[in-house]
């Protein structure tokens, strides 16, 4: 039996992880929820965002409270980035197949990976943590940074405010009827358009926010946009689809499977993540939380 | 005579064979190149054109038919005659395991789960350092034995003369001409034509007694197969197998082709291809950013030219066609 500091350690480190994942991954699940499109540039937005926060922290400096204004213009950036993709461009293929939309988001995952490489170039970019946030917890035995728990705060209050937002207010409502039934809610003098306009820029916004808070844990590289793309696919399709809470919980269950995953089968966590992708669409297609589609 | 009646195929084929004769070694290298993807692009229309099922891991098949030859080739010495139809077999049986369970699924669902199989094949290439190599994957996959054409350019003195490398291109060459004609034949069959009617309405097609799913898998495994001997041709060509073979970008790659080509027609992938790697080569001399031309290209095909540049083509040819009876 592994020393239980070591394995609580592992859990938090699988933990925050899953934060990260969910802050990615539940942009991904609105877009597809609302629009039933894949957004692969949804891992080049997150990427972007660590980008950004760079730049931001290059220009500001790195002085007390400089970080989270970073974080915050990064996510922004992102946002409106993501908005007018889908307002100038992406709005014209709702029509056509699947396909075309599929491989238009992998276009601009292409254009815009190259373009973080003509600016930022290949080496590999880091931000400090905030002065802030610098020390460490010592928890049961294990060292848990101010960072992380930063992170793991985070998370579970991004996700019930994106939950009160869904559930408690107007442009909610018109959200979850527009997954439902766009004609319908278009009928009833709903802007629709607008509606899918601003869908794409608050998931780009949590993309770019999950981007620009990692990067003070992991570098910024060029290619973290294709791999970290996959791992939100496996857990929005865990948790299902489009469903919000599902997407939460694929998230933890990705998190602690890789986590212990490493701890027991060091040279094949990444194959069981993708092992539990394919055995939960094999079985609940529509993933653990979600709904069929019709 | 009626330009569509020229046997098109064979005269590319054939005019191909003299590539290593007019040109240097680099445009070998490049059509070796455009040859081995003409079969993997065309054998993954089998399944996005034909039978109108989008699959995200069609690189997997491929990944696996280039392990399997360079295993048997490097590790266990097995001859190429053996080690390039080992490909298909393998990667055809590793299509119909995953296949059996992508076919219950539909559209998007089915994108994903071929998508996972792929990562799960990418995963064991990446991580089973004894067998695959792991990361560093595994270099040096020798050339098949050309000794035997010494003996026969005694004879046909003709045949001597060239390259190791220009008569590996040959043999894919053949072999891919081979492939090809009989992708060819197999969705010009009744098989084929019922793959056309499920992509158009499935739901018809089993209405009048056909076993979609059934069809389906058909389908899957007749494409993972030719995957398969694509990779098995790619691995040596590329003097290497790597794990990237069967990663999730290489699958885009593999559609973009398709996409490009065009995906109503039978060679258009191929043409697909051909373009592709072409411009690629062409645009590598000017710009380190090919990934950024090719996605604006993309973009443009998209918007523009849905059809790819073979139903562009067929547009014209239609509209050419009709201008006479008109006037």
């Amino acid at each position: 039996m592994p020393d239980p500091s070591f394995v609580f350690a592992q859990s938090v480190s699988g933990l925050t992880a899953a934060m990260f994942l969910f802050l990615i991954a539940s942009g991904l699940s609105l877009i597809f929820g609302v629009l039933r499109v894949l957004n692969f540039a949804h891992g080049t937005f997150y990427m972007l965002g660590a980008y950004c926060a760079y730049q931001i922290v290059q220009w500001i400096g790195v002085e007390s409270g400089h970080f989270w204004l970073a974080a915050l213009g990064a996510a922004t950036a992102i946002a409106i980035l993501g908005g007018l993709i889908e307002h100038f461009l992406f709005r014209h293929l709702y029509g056509k197949e699947e396909l075309y939309q599929l491989l238009f988001t992998y276009a601009l995952v292409l254009i815009l990976s190259d373009t973080a490489k003509i600016f930022w170039g290949t080496q590999q970019k880091s931000v400090s943590r905030p002065p802030e946030l610098t020390g460490a917890f010592q928890i049961l035995g294990a060292t848990v940074p101010h960072y992380n728990l930063f992170i793991l705060l985070l998370g579970p209050a991004i996700a019930l405010a994106f939950w009160f937002v869904l559930q408690r207010t107007r442009a909610g409502r018109f959200i979850r009827a527009a997954a439902l039934d766009r004609e319908t809610l278009g009928a009833l003098g709903v802007n629709v358009d607008g509606l899918y306009t601003w869908v794409f820029v608050i998931a780009s916004f949590l993309g770019g926010l999950g981007g620009a808070l990692i990067a003070p844990m992991r570098a910024t590289v060029p290619g973290m946009d294709t791999d970290v793309i996959v791992e939100a696919f496996v857990v929005v399709v865990i948790g299902g689809l489009g469903s919000f809470w599902g997407t939460f919980l694929g998230a933890l269950i990705y998190g602690q499977v890789l986590s212990f995953g490493i701890l027991f089968f060091p040279r094949f966590s990444i194959f069981s993540v993708f092992a539990l992708m394919a055995a939960v669409l094999i079985i609940r297609p529509w993933g653990l939380l979600g709904r069929p589609l019709k | 005579m009626r330009l569509s009646r020229i046997p098109w195929g064979p005269l590319v084929l054939l005019a191909a064979f003299f590539v290593p004769t007019v040109g240097s070694r680099f445009y070998t290298f490049v059509a070796n190149d455009v040859v081995i993807w003409a079969l993997f692009a065309t054998s993954l229309n089998v399944l996005v054109g034909y039978t109108g099922l989008v699959s995200f891991g069609h690189a997997a098949y491929f990944g696996i038919g280039a392990y399997a030859t360079g295993l048997l080739m490097k590790k266990a010495g097995v001859s190429f005659l053996l080690a390039f139809p080992a490909a298909g077999v393998i990667a055809g049986l590793c299509a119909l395991v995953f296949g059996f369970f992508c076919v219950r699924l539909t559209r998007i669902y089915f994108a994903m789960l071929t998508l996972a199989f792929a990562q799960i094949v990418w995963a064991i290439c990446f991580k089973w350092n004894e067998v695959t190599g792991g990361e560093q994957g595994m270099p040096e996959i020798p050339y098949p034995s050309f000794d035997w054409l010494d003996r026969v350019a005694t004879v046909l003195p003709f045949v001597g003369g060239y390259r190791t490398s220009d008569y590996y291109y040959f043999t894919c060459l053949v072999l891919v001409g081979i492939s090809l004609w009989l992708l060819r034949r197999i969705v010009a069959s009744p098989f084929g034509r019922m793959l056309t009617t499920i992509r158009e309405n499935a739901e018809r097609a089993e209405f009048i007694g056909v076993n979609v799913r059934r069809y389906e898998l058909a389908a899957f495994v007749i494409a993972g197969f030719f995957a398969g001997l694509a990779g098995g041709l790619f691995g040596i060509f590329n003097r290497g197998v790597f794990p990237d073979f069967a990663y999730w970008t290489k699958s885009s790659e593999v559609l973009i082709m398709t996409l490009l080509g065009g995906m109503s027609t039978f060679y258009g992938p191929a043409l697909g291809a051909l373009v592709l790697i072409w411009l690629n080569q062409q645009i590598v001399s000017y710009t380190e950013y090919w990934p950024f031309i090719l996605g604006t290209i993309l973009v443009i095909l998209l918007f523009v030219f849905p059809g790819g540049i073979g139903g562009a083509v067929t547009a014209l040819w239609r509209r050419a066609q009709r201008r006479p009876a008109g006037a």
